[in-house]
């Protein structure tokens, strides 16, 4: 006897969506309004004190939008989720709703740049200090918690380096503290990798990448396990002690397995309102339909990708948890057993100048700030991505002068090849000048 | 609200406004291995409307302390005194699932207590599969998505959840896996199983009854709410379309409209 229900492939498909309630539409609507009519007074008074579930304002909550959140939620394997404007909105309501001023993150030092500049510069403005910690120092994650410490983040590979933080050995490191593990998973897209399995208790995501893949729209994520107890300790009062904002609603007592998310749409939507715009969702929903598809693709790509690149005699080394040697193989094994993803970093012979030879030769490959499109993406992020970074924290974010962050897309593989080539051909030009 | 119940710390939710003694009782009771978080979309309007809601965690379930009872008849009884411990002389009941049997139970051991009955998803007598009763009772996981799977209708499967951002399924199943399966789960499915009062009980019922049952429910039946519901003199009948087992949360709003009406009528405040 096993359950029937729905698998991963079905769920990208109709998760969230009932066609009965939404006059028949096969696809899903876009409902583009701000706001919804009240039956009556006790309606309305019933929505706004959380009595039951509806719409009131779109920036709370729209349609269109709540089925991609069902939709991510069930691919995930979460129990609630909250979709927004982008990823760095997902992970900044994230963080406000988890710490108050004079808390503090413990956070792994290989993410994407903007997210670095979040923890490094901006939190710092409401009173949230960070530790960070390179990714593969397990010890040192847990040597960084302090009596303050509300929570570790970090991205399961890293960007641009593909450095894996080793997410179930963590896990178990902010269970002992009491404090929940948050993983970017936008590399891996559920398909690839659902973190709660292995541990994590929030997961956020920038829907813009791989889970749409088409690059037409901006969209962000945060979605909750259901596994942590926020009652576990004092220190989320928030969670636990009443709240005044909603007429002393304790929410992890009143939502368990949903209270942060309850928590982050209420508080954190209400008062900071990163909305993501319907059209955006249904956007990215018409994506998600085809994730699988996509994903075996990517990954198929980039392992041929990797071959081609180790073999290359223009390249200096080449970082995929796939690639023969890496220092994270056998982990990736374990936890990403259907692929390790389309991010590759390579090192190209000749450092900068070189790579920025390849970069403005390529033709096929698309020179710009995006990862996770269908269409293949190629950047050099120390003078792009990671270009607010100081020399010290490109160092310690684990970035090299020489690095180019591939993002492997769907083209046909020998057509990326052909342009690979014209790339590395215009690359070994200024070298040969110089040797003259 | 924490309170004791025999000296047990207990649980329950107030739905968000502060617990009155002075105010109409009504009780939530949950179904098998789950918790008070399941009546969040109907204790709150209730609270908030000159109510005091009670949805209450069993022993051993949600946020109460002490071990899970064993039977029906204990669970029945233990509702009983919920009443008393927190200073009210009555109550209305709702019973979801195997809250249905313990609330019938309740009614039938406390009548000069009790004086309206709500019974969602109910049936005279609950079976189990043996293979998802001994599931259960190993605390294999395999047992809550089954679990899952048989609660939720067709429309269900889909999610579509009340609450924006929701997803049935996997809150339903986190409300069980957050204990061990088989301190909580095993054993309220073994005092289903076991119990076999049911038909009697409800023949002996006498007081206003409502059964709101879902069309497409798969853990107790439709035909099985209303033989159910033909035991009991004069009860309702609200039969909700497209919908399976846990209507609470699948068909949130029917579900409340209809409770609303039956409690204005038969348990009104007073003026």
């Amino acid at each position: 006897m096993d359950p029937k229900t729905y698998k991963f492939d079905t769920l990208s498909l109709h998760a969230g969506y009932q066609p009965s309630k939404n006059a028949g539409s096969r696809q899903v609507p876009i409902y583009q309004t701000t706001s919804y009519m009240f039956d009556d007074v006790d309606h309305a008074a019933a929505l706004f004190n959380l009595e039951r579930g509806g719409h009131i304002y779109s920036r709370m909550s729209n349609p269109t939008v709540q089925v991609l959140e069902e939709r991510v939620c069930a691919l995930e394997g979460g129990t609630a989720a909250l979709a927004t404007a982008s990823g760095m909105s997902a992970i900044f309501l994230t963080i406000m709703t988890l710490c108050n001023a004079g808390d503090h993150m413990v956070v792994s030092s290989q993410l994407y740049g903007g997210t670095v500049n979040l923890f490094r510069l901006t939190l710092p403005k409401f009173g949230i200090k960070t530790t960070f910690v390179k990714p593969r120092d397990t010890e040192g994650f847990k040597k960084a918690i302090q009596p303050n410490t509300k929570g570790i983040f970090g991205e399961l590979v890293g960007n641009p380096g593909n450095e894996l933080m080793n997410m179930p050995e963590v896990s178990k490191i902010a269970k002992e503290a009491g404090i929940p593990l948050i993983i970017d998973s936008t590399y891996q897209t559920p398909y690839l990798c659902r973190p709660f399995e292995h541990g994590a208790d929030l997961v956020v995501h920038s829907l813009t990448k791989w889970m749409s893949g088409n690059g037409s729209s901006m969209a962000g994520i945060l979605v909750e396990g259901g596994t942590f107890d926020w009652m576990q300790n004092d220190k989320f009062p928030s969670m636990t002690e009443p709240y005044e904002g909603y007429h002393g609603l304790s929410f992890a007592e009143e939502f368990g397995p949903t209270a942060f998310t309850m928590m982050a749409r209420a508080e954190g939507m209400r008062d900071m309102g990163p909305c993501l715009a319907p059209q955006n969702a249904w956007n990215i929903l018409h994506g998600l339909e085809t994730l699988s598809l996509r994903m075996e693709k990517h990954c198929s790509n980039a392992l041929k990708m990797v071959e081609y690149l180790s073999n290359h005699e223009s390249v200096a080394w080449v970082s995929h948890a796939s690639a023969p040697g890496h220092p994270d193989k056998e982990l990736a094994e374990k936890i990403l057993p259907k692929g390790t993803g389309s991010m590759i970093a390579f090192g190209i012979k000749g450092g900068k100048e070189a790579g920025a030879a390849f970069i403005n030769n390529v033709k096929l490959a698309s020179h710009l700030a995006n990862v996770g499109d269908a269409r293949t993406l190629v950047i050099h992020p120390a003078s792009a991505t990671h270009s607010q970074m100081d020399e010290a924290t490109l160092k310690f974010a684990g970035l090299s002068h020489d690095m180019i962050r591939l993002s492997v897309g769907l083209e046909d593989f020998e057509d990326i090849v052909n342009d690979f080539e014209d790339g590395f051909r215009a690359a070994k030009k200024p070298r040969l000048v110089a040797n003259k | 609200m924490k309170f004791k119940v025999r000296g047990i710390n207990t649980f329950a939710s107030t739905g968000g406004r502060p617990f009155d003694k002075n105010k109409p009782l009504i009780i939530f009771v949950h179904g098998s291995g789950l918790s008070h978080m399941v009546w969040v979309l109907q204790t709150r309007y209730f609270a908030f409307r000159g109510y005091s809601v009670l949805a209450v965690d069993l022993p051993g379930h949600g946020l109460s302390s002490g071990e899970s009872l064993k039977t029906i008849e204990e669970m029945g009884n233990w509702v009983g005194d919920v009443i008393g411990a927190v200073g009210c002389k009555e109550a209305s009941l709702v019973g979801h699932s195997q809250g249905c049997l313990v609330t019938m139970e309740c009614v039938a051991q406390h009548p000069e207590k009790i004086k309206t009955l709500t019974l969602m998803g109910g049936a005279s007598a609950i079976p189990m599969n043996p293979e998802l009763l001994k599931l259960a009772e190993e605390s294999n996981p395999k047992a809550v998505d089954l679990m899952m799977d048989f609660a939720h209708g067709p429309a269900g499967h889909f999610g579509g959840h009340p609450v924006p951002g929701l997803y049935h399924l996997n809150v339903g199943s986190m409300i069980v896996q957050n204990k061990e399966i088989k301190d909580t789960l095993g054993v309220d499915f073994r005092a289903c199983n076991n119990y076999k009062n049911g038909p009697e009980i409800a023949k002996t019922l006498d007081l206003p009854t409502l059964s709101i049952l879902g069309a497409q429910d798969r853990m107790c039946r439709l035909k099985d709410g209303k033989i159910l519901a033909d035991y009991i003199k004069g009860s309702e009948v609200k039969i909700i379309e497209d919908c399976g087992h846990m209507m609470l949360l699948e068909e949130a709003d029917q579900t409340l409209e209809i409770l609303k009406k039956f409690i204005a009528e038969h348990y009104p405040l007073p003026n």
